[in-house]
């Protein structure tokens, strides 16, 4: 056993085989990070039911209750008109601002492992390794989206009830996006807990972020007609173009276009994962 | 191996600046074992974070391994490895999973991998709970996991911050039979806080640190003779007798109160045979004392290691950087 060791020769300052590594290391801290994310969603079965029962009770409980009662209740008859082609009813439509929903909470509660990580002293084991600060945030921001994807894909499994029948088309152009959507949503989240000390803070913050975010994004309601102010914001939001995307694909209906969609989620994204970049860098 | 050079690190608050380490140049040989002693607040930890890449110096910088902590740290943190003060074990992985998230992150090419992580297991005694989760191992058990990471990746200066505290004294000792184990057979140079003085006594070199500046550096024997030569104190009725005997071979007495006579004297083991053997008087009792590190220690910082008053906490705010 002790004979297997081997002696690693001390690579000199200028060794080229170590100074041209520098790259794959971080390739390889990025999956590990990855990995080390998603393996333990995936271990969390209690977080997989809460973050799918959660969007359930909203589809069921405010969908069917805003949809049927409110018409019946100020005097429009439920269902006397179809809102737009294929979108039979309130329940249908907001089917996709609920997945997105689903992906803006996942993402945002990804990235309280940063803090949670810093809480037990983990995140030091990460910093002193030897990867770059970027390859922390990239690898954590990746890790985060894809987790809060595969939650957004439990939420498919609600279209059948909600006469939405998606294609295996769709389901296969939806997980790239779902997986879009997420990554800006996430480093967005990165980009705060990088730079807050508190699990507490954390959470207040990303509160105050998360709620105005969804109600101001059209995940329950058309943006056309609205308030002036009101129409500023939900033009300012970016989730509201994440809401469109997913909408657009999931049932075919959409105010934008998905084009205009992915572009501003992807500057979203990429000034976040800056900012989340920045963060760690700035770490000590 | 470690060479530091005016080494400056000041932490700015809004309220005051507070100076945590204060140009410190030392150098460590390649495979010695190096005690970093002082009391808290004396400005280690922030030194240590700043050997290991995860905090800035202020002002200049020290070469590890080679490689330059301001510009290479990249390099610098291939050439450690850490077991931190405070845990820092992911608790809902596996212990085996711990030592191969370390692994990966160092891209150990995956037969190494598991045949290092087989062999560090065995050697901090897990193999039999590497498939448990890290949350419920004992504190000991947690320590080793960690002592296991830390050399996972093969490291050429291992960092040890107070890598027995709170762990009862057998877990110290198998952990210490580790430690020279390794700087055995693998010559990794070993830097070490901490708190025990026993523990320094394993080191070659001990360097002293206070209020954030190094106040000496030297071997433990090296230190404890700044303090002063081995005292003997004897208990005797012919006094008199005695301090004039010892004046005659010139070793006057420190004091002498009652029947006690205190002298200093050089390498009191071997003088002491023949010193009772050839005294012309009846002694009662002889007693040798030797200066220990906590003297030393004592003299130096006017404080204990173990710290009594906790003077601004300077390292406590560096820690949790």
């Amino acid at each position: 056993m002790s004979d297997a060791r081997d002696p690693a020769p001390l690579p000199s300052p200028a060794a080229p085989d170590m100074v041209s590594s520098r790259w794959l290391d971080d390739l390889a801290g990025v999956y590990t990070i990855w990995l080390r994310e998603v393996r333990k969603f995936w271990r969390d079965k209690p977080r997989i039911i809460g973050a799918t029962v959660q969007p359930a009770l909203f589809l069921l409980l405010l969908g069917t209750g805003i949809g049927q009662g409110i018409p019946r209740a100020f005097g429009v008859e439920p269902a006397a008109r179809q809102f737009a082609p294929g979108v039979p009813d309130y329940l249908t439509y907001i089917y996709p601002g609920i997945i997105a929903m689903t992906l803006l909470f996942t993402s945002v509660f990804s990235a309280l492992s940063i803090i949670w990580d810093r809480e037990i002293g983990f995140l030091k084991e990460v910093m002193v390794a030897p990867i770059s600060r970027s390859a922390v945030a990239i690898g954590k921001t990746l890790g985060g989206s894809t987790v809060a994807m595969l939650q957004g894909c439990l939420m498919l499994l609600f279209a059948p009830f909600l006469h939405v029948t998606l294609s295996w088309g769709t389901m296969l152009a939806l997980l790239p996006l779902l997986l879009y959507v997420s990554f800006s949503l996430t480093a967005m989240g990165i980009a705060a807990a990088a730079r807050m000390r508190s699990m507490q803070g954390f959470t207040v913050i990303m509160n105050f972020l998360t709620l105005p975010m969804f109600f101001l994004s059209g995940a329950m309601f058309p943006i056309d007609g609205l308030p002036r102010w009101m129409t500023v914001l939900v033009t300012l939001n970016p989730l509201t173009y994440g809401v469109d995307a997913l909408r657009s694909v999931v049932i075919g209906f959409h105010h934008y276009g998905v084009l205009q969609d992915l572009l501003v989620m992807g500057v979203f994204g990429a000034a976040m994962l800056g900012l989340a970049v920045r963060g760690f860098e700035s770490h000590e | 191996m470690i060479d530091v050079r005016h080494l400056h690190r000041v932490f700015r608050t809004k309220k005051s600046t507070v100076t945590a380490v204060n140009d410190v140049s030392f150098t460590v040989e390649r495979g010695e074992i190096f005690g970093f002693l002082g009391p808290n607040g004396a400005g280690k930890t922030t030194t240590i974070g700043m050997l290991c890449t995860l905090l800035r110096p202020t002002s200049g910088t020290a070469i590890l391994n080679g490689f330059d902590i301001v510009k290479q740290p990249h390099y610098v943190r291939k050439s450690i490895g850490l077991v931190f003060q405070d845990p820092s074990l992911d608790e809902r992985l596996t212990a085996r999973e711990n030592l191969e998230f370390h692994a990966r992150l160092y891209r150990l090419p995956k037969n190494l991998a598991r045949e290092r992580i087989d062999r560090m297991l065995e050697m901090v005694e897990l193999v039999s709970r590497q498939d448990d989760i890290v949350k419920n191992f004992s504190g000991g058990m947690k320590r080793r996991l960690e002592i296991a990471r830390g050399l996972i990746h093969h490291p050429r200066i291992l960092f040890l911050d107070e890598p027995t505290l709170g762990l009862d004294p057998q877990t110290r000792c198998c952990i210490w039979d580790y430690i020279h184990q390794l700087q055995r057979e693998e010559q990794v140079t070993i830097f070490l806080t901490t708190h025990y003085m026993e523990e320094a006594e394993h080191c070659r070199h001990i360097a002293v640190m206070d209020y954030g500046a190094l106040i000496g550096l030297d071997t433990p024997a090296g230190l404890k003779k700044t303090v002063g030569e081995d005292r003997i104190t004897m208990t005797t009725v012919h006094v008199k007798q005695a301090t004039a005997y010892l004046a005659a071979r010139g070793l006057s007495p420190l004091g002498v109160r009652g029947r006690e006579v205190v002298f200093e004297v050089q390498n009191g083991e071997a003088f002491l045979p023949a010193f009772v053997k050839e005294a012309p008087f009846d002694m009662l009792t002889i007693n040798l004392t030797r200066p220990t590190l906590e003297d030393v220690f004592l003299r130096m910082t006017g404080r204990t290691l173990r710290g009594e008053g906790d003077p601004v906490g300077v390292a406590r705010s560096g820690r949790r950087r």
